[in-house]
C-alpha cells in the first residue's frame, strides 16, 4: 500500500504538463543521442547537463529531462546497431550479432519492432523493481556510518575498475587520478587551500561538470578527426514497419527472462547495463541451444539484450538514489546531476525528498511509454536522422559543450580546462585507461575524504576502525573480489571487443 | 624499447612525488580532525605512484598511436579550440563559432566548401536555439561593433 501512495505522489509531480513536455523532448533527444554512433547515453547526458542548469529549471523539472534522455538513449542504441552495424552505444553492442543480420536479411523493420518492444518490457519491469526494491536498501543504508560508507566507496571504485579495464593498475590509476583532481580547492574542514599552486581559478576546485563534459564530449572530436568518421550512415533504407505479433510473442519469455537477469546485473556496482546484455545474450543461446540458430538474425537474440540493457540502466540506479554510489558511467553523469542540484542521494533522500524520488520513478513509467511509442511507430523518423553525417555532428556536438560549460561560468579559464581533459580522455582511450573511474573520483573524492576524516576522528585515529563492523568486513570483501576476479575472469569470459567510437556506458 | 605506458609511469609517478610533497607541508590533525587535510591526499598520491610502478614494471602493448600527421591534426585542432576559449568573449559568439566549426568539419571530412558550409550553419542555427528557445545570454558580434 506503501507503494501505491508513494508512486500517487510521484504521479502528482510528474503529471504536469511543464513535467510531461520535458520527458517527451528528453525521450526524443535521448532516442537520437543512442541511434548516433559517437554519442551515448553517458556523453549525451553530459553535454546536455550544462545547458539544463543554464535553463533554471528546479530539481524534479531538470531530473526528468535528464533521466529521459538516459533511457531514450538506452533505447536509440539498437538503431544503429540494428541498420548499421555499429553499435550507437557500448551497452547496444550485443544487439548487432543478431540484428544486423535480421536487416540484411530485409528484416530491419522486425528487428526494430521487436527490440524496441523488448526495451520496453525490459526498463519497465526494472523501473518496477526499482520502486520496490529502492526504499528497502535505502532503510538497510540508515545503518551505514562513515567507516561502512568509506568501504562501500572503495567497492565502486573496485568494481567499476575492475570491470573496466584489461589492466588493473589502469584502473586503479585512473581512480587515483580522479581523487587527486577532487582534492584541488578549498578544504572546507581546515579552511586550507590544497594543490592550487597559488592559481585563483583553482580555490574553488574543479568543476566536475567541466571534467565530464572534456572527457566525454570533446575527447570524441579527437577521436573522429583521426578516424575521418568511417561510420556514415549514408544510403540506409527501411521499409515498411509492420509489427510481427506472432514472432514477439514468441520472444516472451527470452524478455522477461533478460529482464530479471539485467536488472540485477544493473544494480551490482560496476556492472551496469554492458554486463547486462551481454550476460542475457549468453544465456539465452545457451538455453535456446545450437537449433536456436543465434547469431544468425533470430527474434529472440535482438530480444535478449535489448531487454537485459534497458533493464540493467533501471538496475543502475537502485544504488545511485539509495546509497549515492553509481553502478556504472552513465550512473555516475547522473549523480553529477544530483549534485549539482543540491540534492544529496542516499537513504535521507528518501524521507527527506520523497518527492524528488518518487517523482523521478513516475516519469521513468511515462517515459516508457512515450518511448514505446516512439520507437516502435515513428522509428522512421530516427532512421532519418541517423544518417547525419559525422562532419556536422561532432562540431555541433563540440559548440554545444563550450556554450554549455561557459553559459555555466562565463570563463575561459573553464573551457581551455575542458579541452585539456578533452585530450587526456583521448589519450586514456588509446592507452586503455578507462575514464569512468576518473570521473567518479571526482564526484566521490570530498565525500570519501569526509568519511574517511569523520570516521577516524570518531576511533581516535584506530585505522581498524574501519574494518570493524560487519558490514564494512563484507564490503571491503566484496571491493576486493570486484577488483581481482576480473584477472581471472578474463581469460574464460572474453568480452567482444569494444568498437573505437563507443564509450564504457 | 621504450614504451608508451613506462614514459607515463614515469610521469605519473614525478607528479604523484610533487602531490605528496605539497600534502607534508598541510597541517596535521587536531582533537577534532585526526586526520586534517593531509593524510588522504599522501594516500591518493601513494596510490598513484603504486599503479603506476605497476605499469612500468608490466606495461600493456604500444597503443595504436596514429600517423605524424593525424598527430598534427589532432594538435592543430587542439590549438583552434584553445583559441576559441579565449576568443569567445571578445569577439562574440557568431564568427569564431562559423570558423572553429568549419575548421573541425574539414578535419572530419576534408569537403572545403561543404565544411565553410557546414560551420556557418551550424553558428547560426545553435545562436539562434541557444538564444531565442533556451534564452543564453550570448553575445552575438564583436562588443566593439555593437557599441
Amino acid at each position: 500500500m506503501e507503494l501505491l501512495s508513494n508512486l500517487a505522489l510521484g504521479f502528482g509531480v510528474a503529471l504536469t504538463p511543464l513535467t510531461l513536455t520535458l520527458a517527451v523532448i528528453g525521450c526524443f533527444l535521448g532516442t537520437i543521442i543512442g541511434a548516433l554512433p559517437g554519442l551515448g547515453p553517458s556523453n549525451g547526458v553530459a553535454i546536455l547537463i550544462p545547458i539544463t542548469f543554464s535553463l533554471g529549471l528546479d530539481a524534479t523539472a531538470a531530473l526528468v529531462l535528464l533521466t529521459s534522455v538516459y533511457y531514450g538513449a538506452m533505447y536509440g542504441g539498437r538503431i544503429s546497431s540494428i541498420l548499421l552495424n555499429i553499435p550507437g552505444d557500448e551497452p547496444a553492442m550485443m544487439t548487432t550479432l543478431d540484428g544486423y543480420p535480421m536487416a540484411k536479411a530485409g528484416r530491419a523493420g522486425d528487428a526494430l519492432v521487436i527490440s524496441g518492444v523488448a526495451s520496453f518490457v525490459g526498463a519497465l519491469l526494472a523501473t518496477i523493481a526499482l520502486a520496490m526494491v529502492a526504499p528497502y536498501l535505502a532503510r538497510i543504508a540508515y545503518k551505514f556510518g562513515p567507516a561502512e560508507y568509506f568501504a562501500l566507496y572503495a567497492l565502486a571504485f573496485a568494481t567499476l575498475g575492475g570491470m573496466a579495464s584489461n589492466n588493473q593498475a589502469k584502473a586503479a590509476l585512473a581512480s587515483f587520478i580522479g581523487l587527486a583532481i577532487a582534492l584541488i580547492g578549498l578544504d572546507n574542514n581546515s579552511g586550507f587551500y590544497r594543490f592550487t599552486g597559488g592559481n585563483l581559478h583553482l580555490a574553488d576546485g574543479i568543476d566536475f561538470l567541466v571534467a565530464i563534459v572534456g572527457l566525454f564530449a570533446v575527447s570524441e572530436v579527437f577521436v573522429f578527426i583521426e578516424t575521418h568518421g568511417k561510420s556514415s550512415a549514408v544510403g540506409v533504407k527501411l521499409g515498411k514497419v509492420t509489427i510481427p505479433w506472432a514472432e514477439m510473442w514468441s520472444t516472451r519469455w527470452t524478455m522477461l527472462r533478460s529482464s530479471a537477469v539485467g536488472f540485477i546485473a544493473g544494480v551490482l556496482p560496476g556492472a551496469g547495463a554492458s554486463l547486462g546484455s551481454f550476460m542475457t545474450y549468453m544465456m539465452e543461446k545457451g538455453i535456446a541451444g545450437d537449433k536456436g540458430g543465434f547469431g544468425t538474425g533470430v527474434a529472440k537474440g535482438v530480444a535478449a539484450p535489448e531487454a537485459g540493457n534497458n533493464a540493467a540502466a533501471g538496475g543502475a540506479l537502485v544504488p545511485m538514489l539509495t546509497l549515492g554510489v553509481p553502478g556504472s558511467g552513465t550512473t555516475a553523469v547522473l549523480l553529477a546531476v544530483l549534485m549539482t542540484l543540491n540534492i544529496t542521494p542516499g537513504p535521507t533522500l528518501f524521507a527527506d525528498r520523497p518527492e524528488v524520488v518518487w517523482g523521478l520513478i513516475a516519469s521513468l513509467l511515462i517515459a516508457n511509454f512515450v518511448l514505446l511509442a516512439m520507437n516502435v511507430p515513428m522509428v522512421k523518423i530516427f532512421v532519418k536522422i541517423l544518417t547525419v553525417p559525422p562532419a556536422v555532428l561532432l562540431p555541433g556536438v563540440t559548440m554545444v559543450s563550450f556554450v554549455g560549460i561557459y553559459s555555466l561560468s562565463g570563463s575561459y579559464f573553464d573551457l581551455v580546462l575542458m579541452i585539456v581533459f578533452g585530450v587526456m580522455g583521448y589519450v586514456f582511450r588509446k592507452m586503455d585507461i578507462p575514464t569512468v573511474p576518473v570521473i567518479l573520483g571526482i564526484l566521490l573524492g570530498y565525500q570519501m575524504e569526509n568519511n574517511l576524516r569523520h570516521a577516524m576522528t570518531l576511533s581516535d585515529g584506530d585505522w581498524t576502525y574501519l574494518f570493524s563492523s560487519p558490514i564494512a568486513a563484507v564490503l571491503w570483501i566484496a571491493a576486493a573480489t570486484g577488483f581481482i576476479a576480473p584477472m581471472f575472469l578474463r581469460g574464460l569470459l572474453k568480452r567482444p571487443p569494444t568498437p573505437e567510437s563507443a564509450i564504457e556506458d | 624499447m621504450i614504451r608508451t605506458d613506462r614514459i607515463f609511469g614515469v610521469v605519473v609517478i614525478l607528479v604523484a612525488l610533487a602531490f605528496i610533497a605539497s600534502a607534508y607541508n598541510l597541517p596535521a590533525g587536531n582533537m577534532f580532525d585526526k586526520l586534517g587535510p593531509k593524510v588522504f591526499p599522501i594516500i591518493v598520491g601513494i596510490g598513484m605512484a603504486a599503479s603506476a610502478a605497476a605499469m612500468i614494471v608490466r606495461p600493456d602493448a604500444e597503443p595504436d598511436w596514429p600517423a605524424m600527421k593525424s598527430l598534427a591534426a589532432l594538435v592543430f585542432a587542439t590549438v583552434v579550440m584553445i583559441a576559441y576559449a579565449y576568443m569567445l568573449r571578445p569577439f562574440g559568439f557568431l564568427v569564431p563559432t562559423a570558423i572553429v566549426a568549419a575548421i573541425l568539419s574539414y578535419q572530419i571530412d576534408p569537403k572545403p566548401a561543404r565544411a565553410a558550409l557546414i560551420g556557418v550553419g551550424l553558428s547560426a542555427g545553435l545562436y539562434v536555439v541557444f538564444k531565442y528557445a533556451l534564452g543564453l545570454g550570448l553575445v552575438a558580434l564583436p562588443r566593439a561593433l555593437m557599441g
